[in-house]
């Protein structure tokens, strides 16, 4: 995708009471507040079923979450559609979401997953810890100028390439694979 | 799949697909693959009673959203009307009372559509043994495209009401210890008023797969995991279905009352939770009856089974076509469970309809509060079943203790029923298959559990089988 989407969607999903699991809707409250044209903001516990019909009204959508492994202080990486034999509300994953889209709605908008690393998941409370607040800015810094600068793929292609990862390499992307914690 | 020197086996399932939640099914087999027993185990648990002590009581019907990330609207709610009690403000404004059944409506909606037309529709449409390259929701979208769109669609007009009632989709706060923090605004209502019609025309199409389905099945139905039980839910004063609120009934598998209109802040009087070693679900039972007999199904068949009437005409036309099966007797068929949903899930539509066009939902009166209480209980009718919740709160404020009983832990034996009356008839004596292995799953999937709320557990919770011989050797365990 080389031209800015003119309609992005932008899906910030975790749960805020599990600590940095947070961190998808944390950094989708903050760019909502920046009521950027032609973003959407959304966000929630974990994806769902209905969200690939908001994709399919939008030219290209940003998966937020949490990532409990991985390089620091996220990672952006282009994901593809890849069918599931089944959902339950729990666990949903982003490019299970991209093939409903495509399937169920003719959907062909390119998916991205922000992945966000966290250290602290396991207790109750809603805070995020401090390296994951740090992480934090550094995404929301970096995902403004994504939209500024507007061309995902380029953009995700040169970070795959700072972090030296291959794409889909095993362990690589510890968000966006699975639900990283529900309500 | 393990032998032991005693020649008896175990097989596990683990985990259960296409339900909501972490569990796993052992059956215990001798050397001829007989079965001598067969069980649905709850694998995980984190109390989350001890984690809202402490709290302020007013923080609750947020906190305890976090239990679910499939049913939070409910617990909100259950929550909310305890916490009405404890403020004094049970008896609500009109408004607030309107706004959080139309939440709760939206609640029911989106999640009996997902449940239909995404989890068990592959069993219902290609056969509980078809191939499982095409037993799957990849399947149903392959050759019922347009039924798969519905189910999301269905489900999407329920969640947007949830976020227009309940303020947003995270940790929403729409309802308050004694009513509701907004209205819904014109422009509001008319964004929903103007798919609505579509909703009813899918919701009919919905019940209609469901009823000639059971109907065309009946055989099979009276079969597969069908057993006589009792049923409890709440019920309105004039005995009418309702998932908000009322007092509790319970009734015997013949229809009899064992106790009806019972406040729910009596429910102690009536309802005991036993504890057994293998699960960490408790096993709720009416006291009157004891552990034995006193088990009880909850849910849409139960909500179905136990009211005189429903109050909105196309749901009681389509609960008359349902009882008319047996002979206005209840119903006591697992399988029966999908009809009864959608039969729910068209009467939400209805009272989605009524809501809409009520003015109330746009008055300003939103709150009320009386005299404060220590203790409260608050009931609801969840997707799957009854809610309870009961809180004390101190003088400070604050919940000292907290109890809840969730929708899937009291249909656990039920299913534990359901699990072991499918192995004994379609497993044993038998090699053991995938097809075959699905049956047990198609039988816990009919209650359509909730595993992880169910032990108050919060993460993933997918579910496992597994066949062990009796010293406890694991000699077979299926993980999908």
């Amino acid at each position: 995708m080389g031209d800015r989407p003119r309609k992005v969607l932008l899906i910030g999903y975790g749960n805020p009471g599990r600590l940095d699991d947070g961190l998808g809707p944390a950094l989708a409250a903050e760019v909502e507040q920046l009521d950027l044209p032609g973003v959407t903001v959304d966000s929630d516990y974990q994806l769902t079923v209905e969200d690939a019909a908001a994709i399919a009204q939008h030219d290209a959508v940003i998966f937020a979450d949490a990532a409990v492994s991985g390089p620091e202080p996220f990672y952006f990486e282009r994901i593809e559609p890849k069918p599931a034999l089944s959902f339950s509300s729990h666990s949903v994953e982003p490019t299970a979401v991209l093939a409903l889209a495509e399937e169920l709605f003719g959907s062909s908008s390119p998916g991205y997953c922000l992945g966000i690393r966290g250290y602290e998941f396991n207790e109750y409370d809603e805070r995020l810890s401090e390296r994951a607040r740090v992480n934090l800015a550094a995404a929301v810094k970096f995902i403004i100028s994504v939209f500024r600068t507007g061309n995902f793929d380029k953009v995700a292609a040169e970070h795959q390439s700072w972090h030296r990862r291959p794409a889909g390499e095993p362990g690589a992307r510890a968000a966006c694979t699975a639900s990283s914690g529900d309500a | 799949m393990v032998v032991a020197k005693n020649g008896l086996k175990r097989v596990v399932i683990e985990p259960v697909t296409r339900v909501e939640g972490h569990g796993k099914v052992t059956i215990l087999l001798d050397e001829k693959n007989k079965v001598q027993q067969a069980r649905l185990h709850i694998v995980e648990f984190r109390g989350f009673e001890r984690f809202v002590q402490g709290r302020p009581f007013w923080e609750v019907p947020v906190l305890v959203q976090r239990l679910c990330g499939i049913c939070p609207v409910s617990h909100h709610l259950a929550a909310a009307k305890a916490m009405d009690r404890i403020v004094g403000g049970e008896n609500l404004t009109p408004t607030a009372e309107k706004m959080r059944r139309l939440m709760h409506y939206g609640q029911t909606l989106q999640s009996h559509a997902l449940h239909f037309f995404h989890l068990c529709s592959p069993d219902l449409l290609f056969g509980f043994d078809a191939d499982v390259a095409i037993r799957n929701v990849i399947g149903v979208i392959a050759k019922f495209p347009d039924l798969a769109v519905q189910g999301v669609m269905l489900r999407k007009y329920g969640q947007e009401l949830i976020k227009a009632t309940a303020g947003k989709k995270i940790h929403g706060t729409g309802a308050i210890p004694g009513g509701i923090n907004k209205n819904l605004s014109i422009e509001e209502r008319d964004g929903f008023l103007k798919d609505l019609d579509q909703m009813v025309e899918w919701g009919r199409g919905a019940l209609k797969v469901a009823k000639d389905y059971t109907v065309e099945h009946l055989e099979l139905a009276k079969e597969f995991a069908a057993f006589p039980s009792s049923h409890l839910s709440l019920i309105r004063e004039d005995g009418a279905m309702d998932l908000y609120d009322g007092g509790i009934r319970a009734i015997t598998a013949d229809g009899e009352k064992i106790f009806d209109h019972v406040a729910p802040e009596k429910y102690n009087d009536y309802i005991a939770e036993e504890v057994r070693s293998w699960s960490y679900m408790k096993f709720p039972f009416i006291k009157s009856l004891g552990p034995e007999e006193g088990w009880y199904r909850v849910g849409p068949l139960a909500r179905v089974n136990t009211c005189d009437f429903i109050d909105t005409p196309e749901a009681e036309a389509a609960r008359k076509e349902f009882m008319a099966v047996t002979d206005n007797k209840p119903n006591n068929l697992s399988l029966a469970y999908h009809w009864a949903r959608m039969i729910e899930l068209l009467h939400s539509i209805e009272k989605i309809k009524d809501l809409l066009h009520d003015p109330d939902l746009q008055g300003t009166d939103l709150v009320v509060k009386g005299e404060r209480r220590g203790e409260a209980v608050g009931l609801l009718e969840a997707p799957r079943g009854t809610l309870f919740h009961h809180y004390k709160v101190d003088e400070n404020d604050q919940v000292t203790m907290a109890n809840l009983i969730v929708s899937t832990t009291n249909n656990n034996e039920p299913m534990n029923r359901a699990v072991d009356s499918i192995a004994r008839k379609y497993i044993d004596g038998k090699e053991i298959t995938e097809g075959l292995l699905n049956h047990v799953e198609v039988g816990i999937r009919a209650y359509d559990p909730c595993l992880s709320c169910a032990t108050h557990a919060l993460g993933q919770m997918p579910l496992v089988v597994e066949l062990v011989d009796c010293e406890g050797n694991v000699i077979d365990r299926r993980s999908k």
